[in-house]
């Protein structure tokens, strides 16, 4: 069962990823902009600009610039960029550790901070304190996670600078790793200073990034967890002996947690697309970061192989979790 | 000791009174830190998108060198060249190469590596967006010390072009011994900076070129962060992690320069701001032009608007240009332009109408700025609707010279010639000038090969002079550029715009 749904995953995905290339390549040659027509100083004549549009591949028709890279991608090959004039897929995996670590660690403190406040707003029910952390969690929940970058600037890089506020790791500490997942990589290798200091650069970011997620899944698991405390099996807990903490975190938490589960795959996607902004606030060197500069360069291969790679791990992700739900969710288990 | 929850708070409040009152900034500055205002995406000076970026500029004059040097006032000095000319009849140019120069692998820098950067630079092949300039000179042969080339078409400018966009010295035997990944990997130059490390997107440290021929640089180790996000390079200096940084609002500047361990230096730079005219609609009536022009107080928008960073120009040459005349004034004159509008049939309750076309944010306030100019129109009668569009689409559509009547642009021009600015941006049959009218056309056509300098010169000013009667174009104003700095560091500023880390000392 599991397998079949995996495959028929698979192809959507593939079509999906097809679709997703088609409209960026369209897209990006339609929308205002053209990379030669920046690049030409002025002083450039007719013949100039169309030197350089051959030079770049870009005097052809649009179906044929597709169909050219697209046979390009088949073959693992993502175009040049054009500005960096480096292979696009070494450029965009060289980057994607660094976003999809900043990614796994905001998702951690989301998870952490939002099951704190649903498991303590379940606890502490009909109470003061649920009040008081229902209105935070609305706050977190209206401010947008760049606000909250720009706030933890203030506060942590300027007022009390405790945190590093800019860039993955310190010069003197760069790595000559064999991958470039340098926060797991420095665990493997026992490289605990290098650790911290990664540590260091990337709370501030990956804070911004879930404070918002942490509000969504402690108001969603709160709100699971209390419609589960009312249900027959808690209340036979209950009757058994089971303690109130015993009762949340062994009885209702599983039952609850799967709609949340759903909700934090969606969600993680956003983050993921939330880290373009973040990176670029916290100058983080990560896939985001150079995405904007990409857009801002008109660098057409660069954005096409990066806006792909979203694409991908978004359906990944997507996978990852109804597999996930599968496997965790009884009455489709067996189904 | 007792610790109670006040003996806490104290704490953490003298913590923090103590960061606030001791950042960084005050100790003495061993590595030089800079927070820059742009990424680097290639190393190569000669080709892509970053090698016509003014902005990189300064971080590609840390590691190479230019053919000829560039002063802070933007005039020529003997560097890689040492003397340089064109033979009698202007058929060959010649350029004298500088002895005991070494390449930051230790090599020889030699008249090869010049002869090769020109002839790799006018090949159409490499991608050169400047290849049309380089392609004038052909036949680069080496003669001892000497660097002979063939002038294919004369060009007076060829030699600022030597200190201007792509005008770079790269490695002869370095680049084809490792060729362009290699050199991306680890580029040398010959400048006052070795590239120690590099991390895209992130930072790049540098350490000085102990051979350098200029003078060692005072700072040992530089490293260059690139902090994009202007609040974020705020928040870099003002905690003390970076000691200089740039491209700040000038709100923040005047903020933090007064602040204990900060200060600041803020100079006229080679951009301009700018309305390009289309000879298109009622702009086709000089009425209308000169009006628009007459009724935009500059002044008022520098002190009101950019805090008094900017100086008033009414032609596009600025103080520091070659071809700058001071004699030449366009003032503000709302009743004029009120008179030159009613001569037409205008006035505020029949005004004139266009629409005005505008980035947003891509300058300091320029929306803000064309927001207070059309106030200005209005009150003179000229009604302009303002669309915005981003910096790409001006391109698009000045390319296929679709711009709107009005047009706001920012000029850069660091080689300070008249050609790179009123020429490139006043001349009709370029894909990039605005305003085509036949009589402008020809009175431009016979400066571009004019060999006699001073003769050129004047006649550029003339040009200058025709062009504001006229009302061709609105000039606005030259730009200041505002660079916060700790105290610790001496910052020379360069009019081109370009921060250099090698010109910084210690204070």
């Amino acid at each position: 069962m599991i397998l079949r749904r995996l495959l028929s995953r698979v192809a959507t995905t593939l079509v999906t990823l097809f679709g997703v290339a088609v409209i960026v390549f369209a897209v990006i040659r339609i929308v205002p902009g053209d990379p030669v027509a920046m690049m030409l100083p002025p002083g450039a004549t007719e013949a100039d600009i169309a030197r350089l549009q051959a030079f770049y591949g870009l005097d052809k028709s649009i179906p044929e610039q597709f169909f050219i890279w697209l046979g390009g991608v088949v073959q693992g090959d993502f175009g040049t960029s054009i500005t960096t004039r480096q292979p696009v897929l070494g450029l965009v995996l060289s980057r994607l550790p660094a976003t999809l670590e900043l990614s796994v660690m905001a998702l951690v403190i989301a998870v952490a901070l939002g099951g704190l406040v649903a498991l303590t707003g379940t606890r502490l029910r009909y109470t003061r304190t649920e009040g008081a952390l229902d209105v935070a969690n609305g706050m977190a929940l209206s401010v947008p996670d760049f606000l909250w970058g720009l706030v933890l600037i203030l506060l942590f890089g300027v007022l009390w600078p405790v945190f590093t506020i800019s860039g993955r790791v310190s010069p003197q500490l760069v790595p000559e790793f064999a991958t470039s997942f340098f926060l797991f990589e420095s665990v493997v290798r026992l490289r605990f200073d290098l650790w911290l200091d990664l540590v260091q650069h990337m709370l501030m970011p990956a804070l911004a990034l879930a404070i918002p997620l942490a509000a969504i899944i402690g108001q969603l698991l709160k709100q699971s967890l209390k419609e589960t405390m009312h249900l027959d099996y808690v209340t036979l807990a209950r009757t058994k002996g089971y303690s109130e903490n015993q009762v949340i975190l062994r009885e209702a938490l599983r039952n609850a947690v799967l709609p949340t589960l759903t909700l934090i795959g969606v969600q993680f996607t956003f983050l993921i697309g939330g880290t373009v902004i973040i990176e670029r606030l916290f100058s983080y060197e990560g896939l985001g970061n150079m995405a904007i500069d990409a857009v801002i360069n008109r660098d057409l291969p660069l954005i096409q192989g990066i806006v792909l790679l979203f694409a991908l791990l978004f359906t990944l992700v997507n996978l990852a979790v109804d597999l996930l739900y599968a496997v965790l969710n009884p009455r489709l288990r067996h189904a | 000791m007792k610790l109670s929850r006040r003996s806490l708070l104290k704490m953490s409040a003298a913590s923090v009174t103590l960061s606030v009152a001791l950042p960084a900034f005050a100790q003495a500055i061993d590595e030089l830190v800079i927070a820059y205002n742009v990424n680097l995406p290639s190393w190569d000076p000669t080709v892509g998108p970053s090698a016509v970026n003014p902005t990189i500029q300064g971080l590609y004059q840390s590691v190479f060198d230019q053919f000829i040097l560039q002063q802070p006032d933007l005039t020529p000095a003997p560097g890689l060249l040492t003397d340089w000319g064109w033979n009698e009849d202007r058929t060959q140019v010649w350029m004298d190469v500088r002895e005991g120069v070494k390449w930051h692998d230790g090599s020889d820098f030699t008249a090869e590596d010049v002869a090769w950067s020109l002839a790799r630079a006018a090949d159409p092949a490499t991608g050169n967006p400047i290849q049309f300039v380089w392609g004038t000179l052909a036949n680069h042969r080496v003669e001892g010390n000497r660097v002979i080339a063939d002038v294919a078409q004369f060009d007076p400018t060829i030699f600022k072009w030597m200190y201007f966009l792509t005008g770079y010295v790269l490695p002869k035997a370095y680049y084809e011994r490792v060729g362009a990944e290699g050199f991306e990997a680890a580029p040398i130059g010959t400048g006052p900076y070795k590239v120690e490390q590099y991390e895209r997107n992130a930072f790049v440290r540098l350490r000085a070129n102990a051979d350098y021929w200029n003078g060692v640089p005072e700072f040992e180790t530089v490293t260059i962060r690139f902090v994009t996000d202007a609040a974020s390079r705020v928040a870099e200096v003002e905690s003390g992690r970076s000691h200089v940084t740039l491209e700040i609002p000038y709100e923040e500047y005047d903020r933090l320069r007064e602040r204990a361990g900060l200060g600041g230096v803020a100079t006229p730079v080679s951009d301009i701001a700018m309305i390009f005219f289309n000879d298109i609609d009622v702009m086709l009536d000089e009425n209308v032009r000169r009006a628009a022009v007459h009724a935009v107080d500059k002044q008022l928008i520098i002190d009101r608007l950019l805090s008094g960073y900017g100086v008033a120009i009414s032609t596009l040459e600025t103080p520091e240009y070659a071809a700058f005349d001071p004699s030449i004034e366009v003032p503000y004159d709302p009743d004029l332009a009120r008179e030159l509008l009613a001569a037409s049939g205008y006035s505020t309750d029949n005004p004139v109408r266009f629409t005005i076309q505008t980035t947003r944010g891509f300058k300091p306030k320029d929306y803000e700025m064309i927001q207070a100019i059309v106030g200005m129109w209005r009150r003179v009668g000229i009604e302009a609707e303002i669309e915005v569009y981003e910096v790409a689409r001006h391109y698009e559509l000045r390319a296929a010279d679709q711009l709107a009547p009005a047009a706001f642009y920012n000029w850069g021009n660091s080689v300070g010639d008249p050609t790179t600015s009123t020429g490139f941006a006043m001349f009709g049959p370029s894909p990039h000038s605005v305003w085509d009218s036949p009589d402008l056309i020809e009175k431009i056509v016979p400066l571009w090969a004019e060999p006699d300098e001073e003769t050129r010169i004047a006649g550029w000013k003339d040009v200058s002079r025709y062009i504001a009667e006229h009302a061709y174009v609105l000039p606005l104003l030259q730009y200041v550029q505002p660079v916060l700095h700790a105290s610790g560091v001496n910052v020379v500023p360069h009019a081109s715009g370009a921060l250099l880390p090698h010109l910084m000392t210690r204070a």
